[in-house]
Formats: C-alpha cells, sequence, structure tokens
C-alpha cells in the first residue's frame, strides 16, 4: 500500500476462501442433485468437505484477525448489524415455513368444493409430554447462555462464562437427542416422512429447527473453546454476541413452532 | 479533493492477475467482475430469445424441430415441432434474466463498485464476503447453464416449466434439470442474502463524516432499500423451492393435492417473493437515472427528500401487493379488491418519482449526451409500461390479458427496456470513470436508437397481439396473428444486433477510446463523491475520508 490508511475500517488482504467456498457449494449441489438421483453420494460429501473447510480456515482467520486488533469500535458495530440482518433472513426462511403450515392447517384441501382428499387419522402426540421438556430445554439452555454473557459483561468472570457455555451446549445438545427420540416415536406411532401435507409441514419446519438447533450449537462449542483459551473481554466478544443471538433466536422460533404446531396444530388434525 | 491531490501520481498496481482478479477483498474490482459476467450471461440469455423471435416470425414451426433445432427454415412436413425445447428456452430467459443478469449488473456491479464511493467508505463493510456473494453468483450462473444442458422432461435436456416454477409442471419434469435449475436459485439467492447484508451494513456504518440520512446520494438509496427487499424476500423464496425439492425427491406433498397439498399456495409464497424481486431489478436503475438526469440538465435533482421517500414507499408496498400476479387462480373477490387498489396505490410514489424527474428537467441546460438519452429512453419506456401495468392492475381486465402476449409487452416494458436501458445509461455515465477511457459518442448514440427503434418495435406489437388474444408462452400461433409477430421479430434482431454492437463499442473503447485524465468528464452537476477520485480510481479510495466540502452542496463554501 502506497499510502497510510487513516480510517478505523477493515480492508481485508486477499483471500482464497470465496472462491473455495463457491467452488465447494458447486461441487456439492451439482452432487446432491447427483445423490438424489442415485448416481453417485461422492460427489456431495467432496463438496460438503470442501465447504466446511472453507467455513473453518475463514473463521479461524476472522478470529486471527480480532486477536492482532482487526476489529476496531466501528467494524465491530459492523460485524452485529451484519449478524442481526443475517437473523432477519433466518426469520423470513421461517416465514415461509409458517405460511405452508397455517394455511394448509386453516383452510385444509379438504374443505375445498370437489375435493376428494381424505386427511389421514394422525396418532396425537401430547405437547405437554416431551414437546413440553424440550421447551423447557431450550429455554434453560438460553437462560445458561445469558448467564454466561452477563458474567463476561459484568463480572469478567471467565469461571462462570465458561461453566454457562458448558451448561447451555449440554442442553443443547440434550434438545436435539430429544428430538430425534421424538422423531423415532412418532414414525414408529404411524408418523410418515412426508406423504400427507400435515407430516410436511411438521417435519419440514421442526427439522429446520432442529438443523438451526446443531448449527447454534457448534457455534456455542466455538466459544467455549475460544472462552477456554482466553478470547473475549467485557467490551470485545462480537462472537460470542452473535452465537448468543442466534440461540435466542432458535428458542424465539421454537416457541412459535411449540404453540403452533404442538398445541394448536396437532389439536387441528386430532 | 483530499483524495485526487494523494493519489495524483500513477500508482503501480502490486497484485498478480490471479489474486487481483480470483481472490479480490476489493469492490470496485468486484464491481466489474460482477458487470462482465452479467454481460456474458445476458448474451447467452438474449441470444436464447433471438431463436425464439425467429421460431415465431412466421406461422407453424420451422426451426424447433423433433428431428434437430436448425438455423435455417425446414419446409413445410420436415419439421416435428419440439415443444420441449421452446419451454426449456423460454424457462432459460426468465430464470437467467431474472437472477442472474439484471439483479448482478445493477445491484453487484454498480451497488459495489459505486455505492461505496458515494458515501465516501474505503470499501465494503465485509470485503471478503463481498467476493463470496460474487463467486456463488458464478457458481449458481453454472448451475443454471448445467440446468439447460442435463437430462430433463419429456426425455430431452433441459426443462420448460416457467421461470415461476409452478407445482404440478415443476414437481412432475422428469430428469435431474429441474433439481438442478432449484439449486442455482438457491445458490443466486445466498449470494444475494450476502450482498444485501453487506451494503446495508456498509451504508448504515460507513457514510462519510457528516453524511447523514437523508444527504446519501439517491443511487446509494435505491440500493439500500433494495437491499432490505432482497434480505427480506429472497429467503421466502429459498422456502418456496426447498418445499419443491421436498416435493420432488421425497415424497412430502405441500403443493400436491393428492396428500393435502395445495399448489396455488405454491404461488402466492413464489410471489410474495416476485413481487419485491421487481423492484429489486428496478429501484437501483431509479437511483442511476436520477444521477444522469441531474448531470445532463446541468441542475440539482428535484424534489430529493420525496424521491428518496419515494423509494422507501415503494419498497414497502412491493411486499404487500403479490397476488395481482394471480387474479385468475380463484381468490375471493375481496382478496382481489385489496390487491387492486394496494397495486394501484404504488402508481403514486412512482409518480413521484417520474414526475420529480421531468420536473428536474424543466427549465435544465439539457445535453443529449449518450446516457442522457438512455435516460430519456428509460423515462419513456418505463412510462408506457408503467400505464399498461395500471391497466393489468385492474381484477377485472386482468381476466382478458391474463397470460396474453399484453402481459408479455408489459413486463417486457418495464424490465427489459426500463432496467436495461438503466443499466446502458450507467455504463456509458460511468464508463469513462471505471475504465479511463471515453466512449465514442456517435457509436453510444448509434447503439441509443437501434436498441430503442428495436425493442419498441419488438413490444409496443406485442401489447396488440395480447389484445388480439395471443396466448404466452406457445412455439406457434394461428396465421390471424402473423403480422404483428412478423414485425416483432424484425424488432428482437435489430435489439440483438445493437447489443452485439454495444460489445464492439465497449471493446474499443477500452482498447483504443480518448485516454480521460480529469476527474469529472461531465459537468459540475456530477457532484457526487466519485467524481472527486482520479480516473480510473485507484486501488484503495477514501484511505483518507473525504471532508464534508467535498460532497455537500447545501452549503455555501
Amino acid at each position: 500500500m502506497a499510502h497510510a490508511k487513516d480510517h478505523d475500517y477493515h480492508i481485508l488482504n486477499p483471500s482464497i476462501w470465496p472462491l473455495l467456498g463457491s467452488v465447494g457449494g458447486f461441487v456439492m449441489l451439482f452432487g446432491a442433485v447427483l445423490w438424489m438421483h442415485d448416481i453417485t453420494p461422492y460427489m456431495f460429501w467432496i463438496g460438503l468437505v470442501a465447504v466446511l473447510y472453507t467455513m473453518f480456515g475463514w473463521w479461524s482467520e476472522v478470529v486471527a484477525e480480532s486477536r492482532i486488533g482487526d476489529h476496531t469500535p466501528v467494524v465491530r458495530i459492523g460485524l452485529r448489524y451484519g449478524f442481526i440482518l443475517f437473523i432477519m433472513s433466518e426469520v423470513m426462511f421461517f416465514f415461509a415455513w409458517f405460511w405452508s403450515f397455517f394455511k394448509h392447517a386453516m383452510y385444509p384441501m379438504n374443505e375445498y368444493m370437489g375435493s376428494e382428499y381424505v386427511p389421514p387419522e394422525v396418532y396425537a402426540v401430547d405437547a405437554f409430554h416431551l414437546p413440553l421438556i424440550n421447551t423447557l430445554v431450550l429455554l434453560l439452555s438460553g437462560c445458561a447462555v445469558t448467564w454466561a454473557h452477563h458474567a463476561l459483561v459484568h463480572e469478567n468472570n471467565r469461571k462462570d462464562l465458561i461453566a454457562g457455555l458448558a451448561i447451555s451446549i449440554v442442553l443443547g445438545v440434550l434438545f436435539t437427542v430429544l428430538q430425534a427420540y421424538e422423531y423415532v416415536h412418532l414414525l414408529h406411532e404411524g408418523w410418515e416422512f412426508g406423504g400427507d401435507k400435515f407430516y410436511s409441514n411438521f417435519f419440514m419446519a421442526t427439522g429446520f429447527h432442529g438443523a438451526h438447533v446443531i448449527i447454534g450449537t457448534i457455534f456455542l462449542t466455538v466459544c467455549l473453546v475460544r472462552a477456554i483459551k482466553g478470547d473475549f473481554t467485557p467490551e470485545r466478544h462480537v462472537g460470542f454476541e452473535a452465537a448468543a443471538w442466534y440461540w435466542h433466536f432458535v428458542d424465539v422460533v421454537w416457541l412459535f413452532l411449540f404453540f403452533a404446531v404442538y398445541i394448536w396444530g396437532v389439536a387441528q388434525v386430532v | 479533493m483530499a483524495d485526487a491531490a494523494i493519489h495524483g501520481h500513477e500508482h503501480e498496481d502490486q497484485r498478480g492477475f490471479f489474486t487481483r482478479w480470483f481472490m479480490s477483498t476489493n469492490h470496485k474490482d468486484i464491481g466489474i467482475l460482477y458487470l462482465i459476467v452479467s454481460a456474458i450471461v445476458g448474451f447467452i440469455s438474449v441470444a436464447f430469445t433471438v431463436y425464439m423471435r425467429l421460431e415465431l416470425m412466421e406461422p407453424g414451426v420451422q426451426y424447433m424441430c423433433l428431428e434437430g433445432a436448425r438455423m435455417t427454415a425446414a419446409a413445410a412436413g420436415e419439421c416435428t415441432p419440439n415443444g420441449h425445447l421452446w419451454n426449456v428456452l423460454i424457462t432459460a430467459h426468465g430464470i437467467l434474466m431474472m437472477f442472474f443478469v439484471v439483479i448482478p449488473a445493477l445491484f453487484g456491479g454498480f451497488g459495489n463498485y459505486f455505492m461505496p464511493l458515494q458515501i465516501g467508505a474505503p470499501d465494503m463493510a465485509f470485503p471478503r464476503m463481498n467476493n463470496l456473494s460474487f463467486w456463488l453468483y458464478v457458481a449458481g450462473t453454472s448451475l443454471a447453464v448445467a440446468s439447460v444442458l442435463s437430462p430433463g422432461g419429456n426425455d430431452q435436456l433441459g426443462s420448460g416449466v416457467g421461470w415461476v416454477l409452478y407445482p404440478p409442471l415443476s414437481t412432475n419434469e422428469g430428469g435431474f434439470s429441474m433439481d438442478m435449475a432449484i439449486f442455482a436459485v438457491h445458490v443466486s439467492g445466498a449470494s444475494s442474502i450476502l450482498g444485501a447484508i453487506n451494503m446495508i451494513t456498509t451504508f448504515l456504518n460507513m457514510r462519510a463524516p457528516g453524511m447523514t440520512l437523508f444527504k446519501v446520494p439517491l443511487f446509494s438509496w435505491s440500493i439500500f432499500v433494495t437491499s432490505w427487499l432482497i434480505l427480506l424476500s429472497l429467503p421466502v423464496l429459498a422456502g418456496a423451492i426447498t418445499m419443491l425439492l421436498m416435493d420432488r425427491n421425497f415424497g412430502f406433498t405441500f403443493f400436491d393435492p393428492a396428500g393435502g397439498g395445495d399448489p396455488v399456495l405454491y404461488q402466492h409464497i413464489l410471489w410474495f417473493f416476485g413481487h419485491p424481486e421487481v423492484y429489486i431489478i428496478i429501484l437501483p436503475g431509479f437511483g442511476i437515472i436520477s444521477h444522469v438526469i441531474a448531470t445532463f440538465s446541468r441542475k440539482p435533482v428535484f424534489g430529493y427528500l420525496p424521491m428518496v421517500w419515494a423509494i422507501i414507499a415503494i419498497g414497502v408496498l412491493g411486499f404487500v401487493v403479490w397476488a395481482h400476479h394471480m387474479y385468475t387462480v380463484g381468490m375471493s373477490l375481496n382478496q382481489q379488491a385489496y390487491f387492486m387498489l394496494a397495486t394501484m396505490v404504488i402508481a403514486v410514489p412512482t409518480g413521484v418519482k417520474v414526475f420529480s424527474w421531468i420536473a428536474t428537467m424543466w427549465g435544465g441546460s439539457i445535453e443529449l449526451k449518450t446516457p442522457m438519452l438512455w435516460a430519456f429512453g428509460f423515462l419513456f419506456l418505463f412510462t408506457v409500461g408503467g400505464v399498461t401495468g395500471i391497466v393489468l392492475s385492474q381484477a377485472a381486465v386482468d381476466r382478458y390479458y391474463h397470460d396474453t402476449y399484453y402481459v408479455v409487452a408489459h413486463f417486457h416494458y418495464v424490465m427489459s427496456l426500463g432496467a436495461v436501458f438503466a443499466i446502458f445509461a450507467g455504463i456509458y455515465f460511468y464508463l469513462p470513470k471505471m475504465s479511463g477511457r471515453m466512449y465514442p459518442e456517435w457509436a453510444g448514440k448509434l447503439h441509443f436508437w437501434a436498441m430503442f427503434i428495436g425493442a419498441n418495435l419488438t413490444f409496443f406489437p406485442q401489447h396488440f397481439l395480447g389484445r388480439q388474444g395471443m396466448p404466452r408462452r406457445y412455439i406457434d400461433y394461428p396465421e390471424a396473428f402473423s403480422l404483428w409477430n412478423y414485425w416483432s421479430s424484425w424488432g428482437a434482431f435489430l435489439s440483438f444486433a445493437s447489443f452485439v454492437f454495444f460489445f464492439g463499442v465497449i471493446a474499443y473503447t477500452l482498447l483504443r477510446g480518448a485516454r480521460v485524465t480529469e476527474n469529472n468528464p461531465w459537468n459540475e452537476y456530477a457532484d457526487t463523491l466519485e467524481w472527486t477520485l482520479p480516473t480510473p480510481p485507484p486501488e484503495h479510495t477514501f484511505e483518507q475520508l473525504p471532508k464534508q466540502e467535498d460532497w455537500d452542496k447545501s452549503h455555501a463554501h
């Protein structure tokens, strides 16, 4: 650079990650098409490895940049904006599932004139058994993250930060396990993966949410590792804050799913 | 001018070719990459339409034969019509234009290059993610092209379901071409969403000192509002096509009535995205046109604040009018009445914009340079398209026009002519700044007039065809429609010739064009920050942030 920069924004060096990640994404999706048509699963896995490697390499670089002080206050504000916007786009993704769910729950096709569709007998899931426990598990996990956040920001207490994160991760994993158990149980009781609009909506919405729980758990785990290594200060912890926001977003989506799909939605079909 | 003074000398570029163009974190280079790739994809997409217009030139099928697609007319009896090929071409044309040409050119290209410059930012907020947007766009384009070339329905290549991918057509289409197309749209959506996050953050966080929101130039405002539309509407589309994918491959029944699903639901979700999408396409064009008209009328743009609020209003209203694309699916009268009224309301902010452009020109000292001609063309064509839009917004009238060539004419007037003319206005306006060379004025004007006449000749007669009742999306038509189809095809050929000529103009300009050395080759009414930079701008701009007097013309300095 010929001239000294005189501002606090982050000007980056050229990077191979975007190209690598995009090539990986192309290979992965092309491979997914081939796999769905029973040609070969390998291309998908190769692409997935490339994508995961890119994520790991890229975000490691971001952490390293933050350690050497590239993330000035204005850059940190930008990162926060960016992450909030990302969560907003995720909310709109869920909007599509909820739209489909509510449409089918409120205006089922069998009520349309001339429809020959007969809804299947759906095994009734009791929202106040396992789903309620799952709700409590996830909310408690959110509380643990908030505790960790509080410990970091107000007390700079690393022990509680690590403990809070660890608890939230364990509860997050527990949620995934319970959700998997519930799926197995429901499929055993006669639910089908697809086959009817009710099952389609249920598995799409809760499955997509479950994927987000897993992503959020990984995100929190990364934060835990970083916290143990000594990252994050009361002033500088954008990565942790983003993980916490993401986790609360996952919480809130679950509450909507719990009330709409489990309590109200299942009551509609039985 | 502080920056210009510092960068006055030749700055030697240290980066190698691969590093500069494949690993870029530079918003200007990424903007240029976007423009180049969208031009290539645009050429492919336009070539498809020329072949389609060739087929439609005469009644009967002479070129798209099952015996093989041909470039010379087949004699009677030699040709079995290949409707699948036709369907693949209209599908590919729509998908490419919608997702891979216009948005990347206006939002990715001009947005990337000029939005940070206009607000005095040294780069985008997330320069590396910016490059991810670009390469995902390339990946998506590759998947879209792969879709055309991979096994599809009717035991042929490609899928012919229309760009809207309506079920049951899209869920029943054989082969895996359709799945490729779905993933192509996913990837381009991810690219656009990342781009939108980047643009919004840049706009909010990196404006020059003193540049409050309502002092930001109109083009940057249009990019900002467009970003919000992308951020909030594209994920919904991603949801819709994910459901399609599940229906196709995993036995789900979101849209299959046999399993209680509803194909009309898909239309609703698609158009909830699709209507904001048309504003995503046109809003950045509005921004460019505002600057071009102000510059070549030698007047500041009329009614800056109403112009900003009109952009915002169009963006907001764009989310609540989607079902006017589907009046004929059997909605209740109340729903139709609502969507009709809401749609007509959009004419108000759009009118504010059109009249403000006219008022900007009023009493100005107008210079008919090439960019201004394109802006004039834009105003005329966009207004024609807008007026037919008002006609179509009426649910009762739409009963007759739905899926006729009248609709085709309408949306090509606003998009193919409105948005594309805005792109060309932007290219001629900014080419000297980007390349440091001036295009030959006569060539730009010839390109304009050829395209203006060609485009009008193509699409104006389609209004007549629509009124006569010619339906969209067919490879053939009865004798009665032959006259205007014939002329429409000649218009398409003329437009295509002008497009080829355009590539020549660009090549000539880049290689032999007259050097531009001054920062601002136009006049003092091109008063946004990009015109204070050297031509072409150095690798890094605004390393010293601009001072308020560089851009704020509202005070006496």
